[in-house]
């Protein structure tokens, strides 16, 4: 049997945190406390540990190792001070599949209407995997996608299914 | 004359590998054909031209194409869930092994009873069935139908599930270009030198169209533009890939057919293509029209272009004497393809001369040519015979005859105009070339208000787009009877849908009986409505109606053109949600362990939720009082976790709360929780939970588990619509947490069994409180408050450690005799204790108000959605029906839903209502039935008994009492 057009695998260990702010006011302090640039509509900033995305027009999300959660929220609570935001954990609602292979991208445009080969490179889109919710942007070899928890088994199934051996979209 | 072989020609036949035999099996009958055959070839080599038997008459029928349009060459293939009916023939690629069962016929293709009806046929004219089955009325139900059901329908349905693997994808391209032809080819390289991404969809395995096998120098042609269009960077070509429907905003739909030809490769069988385009070009060809002579429908008349594709296609020699009869020029390609062929080959022209370059061609090919003649009739019942010829202009009388075994005919050709009229291109009728093709000056629009469409090549009406490689061809003559003034005998004998059985005398009766509309002569005729759509015989039939009609055929118009252009297998559309992909469920961090349990699921939106557990013999009732006795009686576990959490923070998000509940929020005190009521603009109300304050500018939410989504959608929709310069902010967190209810006048001690940092005593967390702080080393808020009215707290932990406490707390209370309970056991506690459940006691048409909760409704605020609604004068007028409780006089549960009646009818003659009952159960804790229902006047008619007459005619009788049933004064809510 050929090889599967992208490996698909859990993500474990991330912390995600939301924040909610006026990104042009807070913007700076959010920078300085995460440690990454605010990315510029529906991108994500990355330094390959910590990625910073671009969530709408005043939610940010975070994606950091589970450790340094707890550190994170404080520094983004202390820099927001005096200013009207939201900064909440969100690392248990959701689940993540790295999906790595030649065809990676075979396996996200079978199940997201989202157009790939308009997504800049680092590019973050809030799109839908099948019938879930679900965002992805590029990592190396291929993409990281998340979505709910609840619907983990569901995201996994879907995505194997995907990428089963022999379905790549190129032209035949 | 009778079909005799050889059927397949010593030479030729482009598509297929002669070193390659492939065995097959038809109607229990083992064949042989070769690789690259089309099963139509395939049988047509075996000398197999009987493929089948029509809908209405069970008449004999050969293949008559050689492509999507056949109606005629339908076979059930496969076998078990593989099974599919109606596969067209003459598209269908022949594999090794393949099974195929022919349709409509019994007990065999050769020996059909159904064929009876085809001497019967005079007794089924247009309209048969509506004008014979609408007498006596209640025939209709009880035995027409039913007998008319088992007859109808072409093909069976499969039985087993489809075993095969199905997937969608998703495209975005600048052009697609639909139809690998040499037009769309052409197209194609111009599009792409013009730039922008470029995608060529072909339906067939091959390039080319009709241009490798009507010129010399097509194939030489069509692979110049292939070899162009590899070299370009911004072109994909994908064949096997069929445009099935164009929708508005450029959405294609396109099935490519990726395993059809190895359903063991472990592929996906079909992938439905969903591309967004900004320009779709059409280049999908023509397809040539029959010729209405009498009985064209014996097995062996065939589409002239057909006949040539069976010889240059497959070697294939459909008979060994060919008749070609024609209106047009290109038919005689097909005898010069024949002849050549080493066939013989007469040509019978309806035109009263054909000087062109192609009949001077045939002439001096030696190949006959009559001109100004016609068919009389085609001899012969199971296979043509021979022909009876006649002058076209005349009225059928015979001029002489020739013997053959094949009709090849041509009536013209029709572009392929589906994709162009599928979301509005509107078509012009070519009075020169008797078709009708796309009107450029209406094509369908494009999100910005330009068209978005272009048809090319034959599929815009320019037959001779094969530039250089054509000859010229003189005028078709529209033929649209042959012979022009052929009587009803002969008229009666023209078929035009030759699924349906649908003659020319057909549409000239609906046209009598006052059928003008095309789309109504459709319908009563069955014109154009078999499995192929009609794609050989719409404009005939409209251009008979139209000169039955005595109107111009633009006057009359096409019907409508809808997607699919060829059927699709449905599980292509339903592509990866099958199985347990078919709809996502949402589990929570505990799901497994009441999998594990044995848990009696309960659907609650996407989740499964617990509805009870149920232990050896037990059944769900007797499961559900055991759990609810435990909880009364000790303590009992409830995964919460489905309940809608929402965050609302922000220097106005008390303020915003206020409007959004009923009561007030924004006075609620940091540390406290409050129960709250949520309504629509309309006033009624649509959520219900309870709220927590987190701090001074923060509130956490609880919804209902269906509403989580939908509230926090309906908070955001009010934020950023009409309050967008409040500053709150909102989070759905409801994922974030796993939530245990632990409930019982144990709940206290299984608590405090684990270690923590939480004083859980009545003093430090009385009623309606929150803390935070850590149980068994897990983080967690904990709240006191009660579904069930027993001493009960809900503890929200992160969910990843929501399966961890919970069985901690299985595992400390397992001496308690600790039981997890289901979402029923929390129904019947909370009715017990009186508490409404959102989509029991409320159905979008009621208002607090009318369920006893004026106390959760703020008299000081000055607005909150729903607040004016509920001031209008029905709201208040007081004869709404209102919440009661119900008893049973006789100790039998009276249903759900059931009605009480009152004296007297209303105005449709039904009894009149007065109310009616919204929860019912059987309480274990009281050993009696209790209900909860909304009648009219009910709080000031305690005591009155109300009837409840069932569908059996029985009457149930209950009387209206509290609808709290237990623990009115709430002593049991402090343990």
């Amino acid at each position: 049997m050929a090889e599967a057009l992208a490996d698909v695998t859990r993500v474990a260990g991330l912390g995600m945190i939301a924040i909610r702010a006026d990104l042009a006011r807070a913007g700076d302090a959010i920078a300085e406390a995460v440690g990454l640039a605010v990315p510029v509509t529906a991108r994500i900033v990355t330094d390959g540990s910590r990625s910073l995305g671009w969530m709408s027009p005043d939610e940010l999300l975070v994606i950091l190792p589970s450790a340094e959660q707890a550190e994170a929220m404080s520094a983004l609570d202390d820099a927001l001070v005096g200013e009207h935001s939201l900064v909440v954990d969100l690392s248990d609602a959701r689940a993540a599949f790295d999906v790595i292979g030649l065809h990676a991208s075979d396996v996200i445009a079978k199940l997201s209407p989202a157009d790939l080969a308009s997504m800049p490179q680092d590019g973050l889109r809030r799109s839908r995997a099948a019938q879930v919710a679900a965002a992805f942007w590029r990592i190396d070899g291929g993409f990281r996608v998340i979505g709910f928890r609840s619907t983990a088994d569901y995201l996994q199934l879907v995505l194997e299914n995907a990428a089963i051996a022999g379905s790549d979209l190129a032209p035949r | 004359m009778t079909h005799k072989p050889p059927f397949r020609l010593p030479g030729g036949g482009r598509l297929i590998d002669r070193a390659y035999q492939v065995p097959f099996r038809f109607d229990g009958r083992t064949l042989r054909g070769l690789r690259g055959d089309t099963l139509a070839s395939a049988l047509l080599a075996n000398g197999q031209m009987l493929m089948g038997r029509s809908f209405k008459y069970h008449r004999p029928r050969g293949p008559i194409a050689s492509g999507a349009e056949e109606p005629n060459a339908l076979f059930g293939l496969g076998q078990g869930g593989r099974f599919e009916p109606n596969q067209r023939a003459t598209t269908t690629a022949l594999l090794d092994g393949m099974v195929m069962r022919s349709q409509n016929c019994w007990p065999s293709l050769d020996a059909d009873v159904g064929a009876v009806n085809t001497w019967l046929s005079p007794m089924f004219p247009a309209g048969f069935y509506y004008k014979t089955f609408i007498h006596p009325r209640p025939f209709w139900k009880h035995v027409f139908e039913p007998i008319i059901r088992r007859s109808a329908g072409l093909g069976r349905a499969p039985k087993a599930a489809d075993p095969d693997r199905y997937e969608q994808a998703y495209a975005h391209v600048d052009t697609v270009v639909v139809g690998g032809g040499i037009a769309g080819l052409t197209a194609a390289v111009e599009a792409a030198q013009d730039g922008g991404s470029v995608l060529v969809l072909e339906q067939n395995a091959v390039w080319g169209g009709r241009s490798p096998v009507d010129h010399k120098q097509g194939q030489g042609a069509v692979d110049g533009l292939l070899d162009q269009l590899r070299g370009m960077e911004n072109v994909t070509l994908r064949r096997n890939t069929m445009a099935t429907g164009l929708y508005d905003h450029g959405y294609l739909l396109a099935r490519e057919a990726l395993a059809d030809h190895d359903p063991n490769a472990g592929i996906p069988r079909q992938r439905l293509w969903r591309i967004r385009t900004g320009r779709v070009i059409t280049a999908t060809g023509a397809l040539e029209r029959p010729l209405a002579f009498a009985c064209n429908d014996v097995p062996g008349v065939m589409l002239a272009s057909a006949v040539r594709d069976f010889i240059v296609d497959y070697g294939i020699a459909p008979g060994q004497r060919i008749v070609v009869v024609t209106n047009n020029d290109d038919a005689y390609r097909t005898a010069l393809i024949a002849r050549n062929a080493g066939l013989e080959v007469t040509v019978v022209d309806a035109r009263p001369e054909a000087d062109g370059d192609l009949p001077q061609a045939a002439r001096a090919a030696n190949i006959p040519v009559l001109t100004a003649t016609g068919i009389a009739k085609v001899k012969g019942g199971r296979h043509v015979e021979g022909v009876v010829l006649c002058d076209q202009s005349g009225e059928g009388t015979p001029t002489g005859g020739l013997d053959c075994d094949v009709v090849a005919m041509s009536g013209g050709w029709s572009p392929v105009v589906h994709l162009y009229s599928h979301c509005g291109g509107k078509l012009i009728w070519d009075e020169a070339q008797a078709m009708f093709r796309p009107d450029p000056e209406r094509p369908p629009l494009g999100a910005d208000g330009k068209g978005n469409v272009t048809a090319v090549g034959a599929a815009n009406g320019d037959l001779q787009c094969a530039e250089g490689l054509e000859r010229q061809e003189s005028p078709t003559m529209p033929v649209w009877c042959m012979p022009e003034a052929a009587p009803y005998k002969l008229r009666s004998k023209m078929w035009l849908d030759f699924q349906n059985d649908v003659k020319v005398s057909d549409v000239e009766l609906a046209a009598r009986e006052g059928y003008a509309s095309v789309e109504h002569t459709k319908r009563y005729t069955t014109l154009g409505m078999a499995t192929d759509q009609g794609k050989v015989s719409n404009i005939n039939g409209l251009a008979v109606l139209s000169k039955a009609l005595d109107q111009p055929i633009p006057a009359t118009g096409t019907t409508t053109f809808r997607p699919p252009y060829t059927p699709l297998t449905l599980a292509t559309i339903a592509a990866e949600a099958r199985g347990d992909a078919f709809q996502p469920l949402r589990k929570t961090p505990i799901h497994d362990w009441h999998a594990r349990r044995g848990a009696s699921w309960e659907p609650v939106g996407h989740w499964r939720r617990p509805y009870c557990y149920p232990q050896a013999a037990e059944d769900r009732h007797a499961a559900v009082n055991r759990e609810i006795m435990a909880v009364r009686g000790s303590v009992g576990t409830l995964d919460a976790s489905t309940l809608g959490k929402i965050i609302v923070k922000g220097p106005d998000a008390g303020r915003f709360l206020d409007m959004m509940y009923t009561n007030m929020m924004s006075t609620l005190p940091v540390g406290k929780c409050r129960y709250g009521l949520m309504c629509s603009e309309n006033g009624f109300l649509m959520d219900d939970g309870v709220v927590a304050r987190l701090s001074d500018d923060t509130w956490l939410c609880h919804t209902t588990t269906g509403g989580a989504d939908r509230i926090h959608g309906h908070m955001e929709d009010w934020l950023q619509c009409e309050w967008w310069d409040w500053q709150v902010y909102t989070a759905n967190v409801t994922e974030q947490y796993a939530q245990i209810a632990v409930a019982g006048p144990k709940a206290r001690d299984l608590l405090q069994r684990l270690p923590g940092s939480i004083d859980l005593s009545q003093e430090a967390l009385p009623f309606m409180q929150w803390v935070d702080g850590d149980i068994a080393g897990i983080p967690a808020r904990v709240y006191r408050i009660s579904f069930s009215g027993e001493l009960s707290y809900e503890i929200a932990v992160p969910a990843g450690r929501g399966l961890e406490l919970w069985e901690k707390l299985h595992e400390a209370g397992r001496d308690l005799g600790v039981v997890p309970y289901g979402t029923e056991a929390m129904h019947v506690m909370r009715a017990e204790k009186g508490f409404i459940m959102i989509g029991d006691e409320t159905d979008g048409t009621v208002i607090p108000q009318d369920l006893g909760l004026g106390w959760a409704i703020s008299k000081k605020k000055a607005d909150y959605i729903g607040k004016r609604a509920q001031a209008r004068s029905f709201m208040t007028d007081g004869s709404r029906w209102q919440l009661v409780g119900l008893e049973s006089l006789d100790g039998r549960v009276i249903p759900d839903g059931a009605y009480a009646a009152e004296a007297g009818l209303n105005a449709n003659g039904q009894r009149k209502v007065q109310g009616r009952v919204t929860s019912s159960y059987h309480s274990p804790t009281l050993d009696r039935p209790i209900a909860m229902a909304l009648v009219r006047h009910g709080p000031g008619r305690m005591g009155q008994v109300l009837e409840f007459p069932m569908p059996s005619g029985e009457v149930l009788k209950g009387r209206i009492v509290d609808p709290v049933f237990y623990d009115k004064e709430g002593s049991r809510l402090n343990g």
